[in-house]
């Protein structure tokens, strides 16, 4: 490990010699609403960050989230539920001649579960600053508790290794490539959720055991993406990711975005998404028998399973009269509607037929965010 | 180890890329489009960091989302 330190150390130095811009002070405040599968989840969201000397920035964040859940696996298996989780956020950057160095804490808590993430990058601007790389690296440690078990107490360790370019194509086009790998090392599994195994016992025809995850799971993500400035004053964005896992998920992202001003300050902007990928290689909705192989999974976002998502913004931009302090603010308003659709995940809500000919499973969720930014 | 050695022999490759002078194809003064907020990667990082969380809690995907990246902390 040593070594490698050395190496970095000798092999950013060049990227040392050559500047860059800090975002400008902002802050946001939002409120963020989900409904969908029977899940309701709301709550405010602040971020606020402020420069000093055009050399220093730091930026702190707040974030919650208020659940209520009667989601299908909720109702099958357990009662619905409330719990509310926090997260809190600081950030600190320094920019020295084209090169940023960021860092970033956050900590998040619910009732039956903690996560500390710590986040180191560095970026850089090059070739006429033609050209911004970004490389940073994530770790994270998560408690995991069980509500009514005071004796269950398990961990999980999270790394991330991540590279982002950005490259100034044509002077209306510019791409982006971004490699990740995650590995997460520990209790990966929900403490709660079952799987279902055929039981001829059973008055359903099956009955139900914990799910048992695989201690670690390395996934490799690589997203490519382009924005490109039309002819007249709209902006297009198609993106595409490419994902893949230690647990034989294989999946694919594409989106579309466009984004069109009205007048001076109006932004309108809508976009598509398309999600697929198939089911994780222990993953079952129905198994043969109980304890039927070492890993047991039926949480549906394992699944074989695709999601469609087609949603709106609406911006607008204003000088306040009363808040003299603020340069500019705007007001925004998005809305998107995601449709989830299983190929291999069955509503057992419907009983009386026999096991595994269940419905598949599918739900829309609508999500709207608002917010108000402002820029001082 | 492997992450770290492909992170390490990309930035090995840009960083001796960066010896020589590249002469930037689009000029600072060409780059009024660009400059505009509707280019921007990212407008709103509030926004797009809530639908990362979004997508990341629902399904088996992660990672590689650019500027608005870094990962939520949720299982």
């Amino acid at each position: 490990m040593q070594l490698i330190r050395r190496i970095a150390l000798l092999v950013l130095l060049p990227f040392a010699a050559v500047a860059g811009v800090l975002p400008d002070d902002r802050a946001d405040l939002m409120y963020h609403y989900y409904d969908g599968g029977g899940v309701t989840i709301d709550g405010p969201s602040l971020l606020v960050r402020k420069k000093f000397a055009e050399k220093y920035a730091v930026d702190a964040s707040y974030y919650v989230d208020m659940v209520s859940s009667a989601s299908i696996d909720v109702i099958t298996t357990a009662s619905p539920y409330k719990e509310e989780r926090t997260q809190y956020g600081v950030g600190f950057e320094y920019l020295r001649g084209k090169v940023t160095y960021t860092a970033n804490f956050s900590n998040s808590s619910e009732n039956d579960y903690t996560a500390d993430t710590a986040s180191l990058a560095i970026s850089q601007d090059m070739f006429g600053d033609l050209t911004t790389v970004s490389l940073y690296f994530t770790r994270g440690w998560d408690d995991v508790t069980r509500r009514g078990d005071a004796t269950f107490a398990e961990k999980v360790d999270r790394r991330i290794y991540g590279v982002d370019v950005s490259q100034i194509a044509t002077k209306k086009l510019i791409v982006g490539l971004s490699f990740e790998t995650i590995t997460e090392e520990g209790f990966l599994n929900n403490p709660y959720r079952q799987v279902r195994f055929v039981d001829p016992d059973a008055a359903l025809g099956y009955s139900y055991e914990p799910e048992r995850y695989p201690g670690t799971r390395t996934g490799n993500a690589l997203a490519i993406r382009g924005r490109w400035y039309l002819p007249y004053r709209a902006a297009i964005e198609g993106d595409y990711r490419f994902y893949t896992d230690t647990w034989d998920i294989l999946g694919h992202t594409a989106e579309v975005s466009y984004t069109q001003p009205i007048f001076d300050e109006w932004t309108f902007d809508v976009h598509a998404r398309f999600y697929t990928q198939n089911s994780a290689e222990f993953y079952s909705d129905l198994y043969p028998r109980e304890n039927f192989q070492n890993f047991l999974a039926r949480d549906k976002e394992l699944a074989s399973m695709t999601s469609m998502t087609l949603g709106f913004g609406l911006a607008y931009e204003f000088k306040p009269g009363r808040l003299e302090f603020l340069d500019k603010a705007a007001l925004n308003f998005r809305f998107d509607r995601i449709h989830f659709d299983y190929d291999d995940f069955r509503d057992l809500r419907v009983t009386g037929v026999p096991p595994g000919s269940e419905p598949l499973y599918n739900f829309d969720a609508d999500v709207i965010r608002l917010f108000f930014s402002g820029w001082f | 180890m492997r992450p770290a050695r492909l992170v390490l022999a990309a930035l090995a490759l840009l960083a001796t890329g960066g010896c020589s002078r590249v002469e930037p194809w689009v000029k600072p003064y060409e780059r009024e489009n660009l400059a505009d907020p509707i280019m921007s990667w990212d407008r709103d990082p509030i926004s797009s960091s809530y639908m990362l969380h979004v997508y990341e809690s629902r399904e088996g995907a992660r990672g590689a989302a650019g500027a608005a990246g870094g990962g939520c902390g949720c299982n």
